[in-house]
């Protein structure tokens, strides 16, 4: 049997790919290069604005590999997927083997591992030995987690190690990557987030998702009881403040002032600050000016009541309004946007400015038509999610944060203490192993020679 | 004094730091280095004090706010978390080779915010009033300042490999000859990294934390937050180089320098992105 039919070695071997860390870095450096084009490109944008921008077959192209929505690309949830088998099946392979190393049965020592060690100190003592020992052997105990004390021919060892769960500090940095990606996952697929617009005194229940391309009805009400903004001199907003009520089943169960740091939590639903804007009332009055002999016909108005225009000239509609609209490059300011059907022809759009009434006399119908006697109402402008992700999320930024704490600044140290009959006192000689060879561990050295002098004189 | 005054002179208290270590590094005298560590002290302890003026200022104006909200304070801060961390690395090393870099940046990062940057104390956008924000941009910058004496060490071991190269079998160069051996400078890197990777991860973690809390989302792949990845992949990409494929010296300087670019890039370049996070 050759080895590529041989499952075990198939699966042996695909094991082994997901263990190398030379996947782990090309994977890591992909995602660092791929995620560039996200920020160059601009994300979820209009198709016809890309289109005049990058030209036809660019566009067709960059259509077809996601670069307007990379960051929900089948390709880049590969590479995020591949990121987290990598570190799962590292992690399992190596922590099975440096379990035993980590969590030994019974302590051991050899001393003959610290006879070459660099980090090291040595003097001599007044004191016998064995008086040393009994200073020195009380101090170790107190502060290293295992400490073992060795009779010798002329002496003492005295042993100390602690900190050999710090190597466990890598796997919480990988978890809370783990953590971080899954919690990404529930969000994406449990959560939504989406926007309404409440004026003041109403209530909604509905909010459109992503780019206003679908609605999601909520089982509770929103009702925008008041919304206030304030500025500073400079004209810059200082505050905005909406106070809101949860209405569920025809019963407020909440109310509660939302600023942008501030948001309202109910059920599981964040409810968040996030604009505001003016909003016609449903009433006001569009005025017919005839052109011929300037006669001014008024007709109280709302919107998507089709009213009549004077003489049986047909039906006009107010469809909707914007707080500002762009039209040929020249900003209408506040709009409307109507639909006027003239007796026995095809409708027509016609655009109705608030803020400059002489504009629909360029559109030379028989009649100028303006709207006047608007009231304004303030709504505000929030957005709605639900991200039950958010908790194992938080969860990996804990691992993450404990972890590489634990990785980087603590680390696995041994030391151990000589004494040896010199004279009429003692020869002593301090030295210290840490894992992976920290720099940190001449300090400790110095820093416990230091003290046991300070000992053996007292 | 006025933060605005303050500032202007511990920008040429930076530079005469600077001045006095480039002296001691090229005529290997103990004095002026002495007076450059002096010097950068001086600075450090000015600038602090200039951003605590700058916070009394806002309360005065009624504004109350800690200084640490647009480019030009942030440069600012940059400029003190360098010069404090540099400091802490000659206490503890003993090594003043570095003093002429950090000085540097320091200087020019308070020498661009006074000459290019508005200093006028403004009130905070509502978005901005959150705690999160102060420890978001501190944690930020510590990691940012790690990472550019990180920096400033590669180039010092590139500078090194390759007059030595050169130069093999000559009397070593007035230059390098001061420069620290490859295994101190290697470690050193390795600290500045290891040190800067928490504070990034912690600066990024915090504002999720924020953004979670003031737009409801933790993350959104707004050009900064995706420029701080980027950074923060190509880090964690060198320690697993250097960990477990051993890789030392040029290799590690080299992806510390790219490192080192994609954070610019996300203190800097990402302005000219559109996003929530470009200030002004
Ligand atoms: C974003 C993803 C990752 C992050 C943030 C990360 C972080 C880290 C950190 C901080 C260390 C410790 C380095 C040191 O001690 O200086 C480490 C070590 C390590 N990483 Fe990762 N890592 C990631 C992905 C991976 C992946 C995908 C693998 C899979 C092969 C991997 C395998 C390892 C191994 C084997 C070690 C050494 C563990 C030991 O010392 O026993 N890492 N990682």
């Amino acid at each position: 049997m050759t080895k590529s039919t041989n499952p075990d070695s198939l699966l042996r071997k695909i094991w082994k790919f997901f263990t190398s860390v030379k996947l782990s870095m090309s994977v890591l450096l992909s995602l660092a290069a791929t995620s560039v084009i996200g920020t160059v490109i601009p994300q979820n944008g209009i198709p016809e604005v890309y289109t005049r921008q990058y030209g036809e077959n660019l566009f067709n192209l960059f259509n077809a590999l996601d670069f307007f929505d990379m960051y929900h690309s089948w390709w880049f949830r590969a590479l995020l997927c591949l990121l987290t088998i990598n570190i799962t099946i590292c992690s399992i392979e190596r922590l099975s083997s440096t379990w035993k190393i980590i969590f030994p049965k019974r302590p051991s020592f050899d001393a003959n591992r610290f006879q070459k060690v660099k980090n090291r100190e040595e003097w001599t003592s007044g004191s016998s030995p064995e008086a040393l020992h009994d200073i020195f052997h009380p101090y170790i105990s107190k502060r290293f987690s295992v400490s073992l004390s060795q009779k010798t021919e002329s002496g003492y060892f005295i042993f100390g190690e602690k900190g050999r769960w710090t190597s466990l500090g890598v796997y919480a940095v990988h978890l809370s990557v783990i953590l971080m990606v899954a919690g990404g996952l529930i969000g994406s697929i449990f959560g939504f987030d989406g926007t309404v617009n409440i004026p003041e005194g109403e209530s909604a229940d509905t909010i459109f998702l992503g780019n206003h391309s679908s609605e999601k009805k909520l089982d509770f009400q929103i009702r925008c009881d008041d919304f206030d903004v304030s500025f500073y001199d400079s004209g810059m907003p200082k505050e905005y403040r909406s106070r809101l009520s949860i209405i569920k089943n025809g019963r407020t169960v909440t109310r509660q002032d939302i600023l942008v740091n501030a948001p309202l939590r109910f059920e599981g639903v964040n409810i968040f600050q996030s604009s505001y804007g003016e909003m016609p009332s449903d009433k006001f009055t569009v005025t017919f000016t005839e052109r011929e002999s300037g006669s001014l016909y008024d007709v109280e108005a709302g919107f998507d009541k089709p009213i009549d225009m004077p003489n049986g000239a047909g039906k006009f509609i107010v469809k909707d309004f914007r707080t500002s609209f762009e039209y040929s490059g020249f900003n209408l300011g506040k709009t409307f946007i109507c639909t006027m059907i003239p007796t026995g022809k095809e409708p027509e759009p016609v655009l109705v400015s608030v803020d400059h009434p002489r504009f629909d006399m360029m559109r030379q119908g028989d009649f100028v038509i303006t709207i006047s006697n608007v009231l304004y109402k303030y709504y505000t402008g929030l957005q709605v999610t639900r991200d039950p992700g958010v908790p194992v999320v938080y969860a990996g930024f804990l691992f993450m944060i404990i972890g590489c704490y634990i990785t980087f600044f603590m680390f696995h140290q041994t030391i151990c203490i000589q004494l040896s009959n010199k004279g009429a006192g003692a020869q002593v000689v301090i030295a210290g192993i840490s894992g992976k060879h920290r720099p940190g561990m001449n300090t400790v050295i110095r820093r416990i020679s230091h003290h046991l002098k300070q000992l053996s004189a007292a | 004094m006025t933060s605005s005054e303050i500032f202007s002179i511990i920008t040429f208290i930076y530079g005469a730091a600077a001045l006095l270590y480039m002296i001691a590094w090229v005529f290997k005298k103990p004095m002026p280095g002495k007076l450059a560590t002096a010097a950068l002290t001086i600075a450090a302890i000015g600038n602090l004090a200039g951003i605590l003026r700058r916070w009394v200022e806002s309360n005065q104006m009624g504004i109350g706010r800690a200084p640490l909200t647009n480019l030009y304070e942030s440069l600012i801060f940059f400029a003190l978390t360098i010069a404090i961390l540099y400091l802490f690395v000659e206490f503890k090393y003993k090594l003043r080779i570095l003093g002429a870099i950090a000085s540097l940046v320091s200087f020019l990062s308070m020498a661009y915010a006074a000459l290019k940057l508005n200093n006028a104390i403004q009130p905070l956008i509502p978005a901005l009033k959150s705690n999160w924000l102060i420890a978001h941009v501190m944690t930020c910058f510590i990691g940012y300042a790690a990472f550019t004496i990180a920096f400033g060490i590669s180039i010092m071991f590139l500078v090194k490999s390759s007059k030595e190269a050169k130069a093999s079998g000559e009397q070593p160069s007035v230059i390098t000859s001061r420069i620290p051996s490859f295994d101190i400078l290697d470690d050193l890197t390795h600290q500045m990294v290891t040190f800067g990777f928490l504070f990034l991860s912690i600066g990024i973690i915090t504002g999720a934390v924020w953004a979670n809390q003031a737009w409801g989302r933790y993350w959104g792949w707004d050009p900064k937050e995706t420029w701080s990845l980027v950074t923060w992949l190509i880090y964690a990409s060198l320690l697993h180089a250097r960990l477990m494929r051993g890789w030392k010296g040029k290799k590690i300087a080299l992806l510390s320098f790219i490192g080192f670019l994609a954070m610019l890039f996300t203190y800097f370049g990402v302005n000219l992105l559109p996003g929530l996070h470009s200030y002004q």
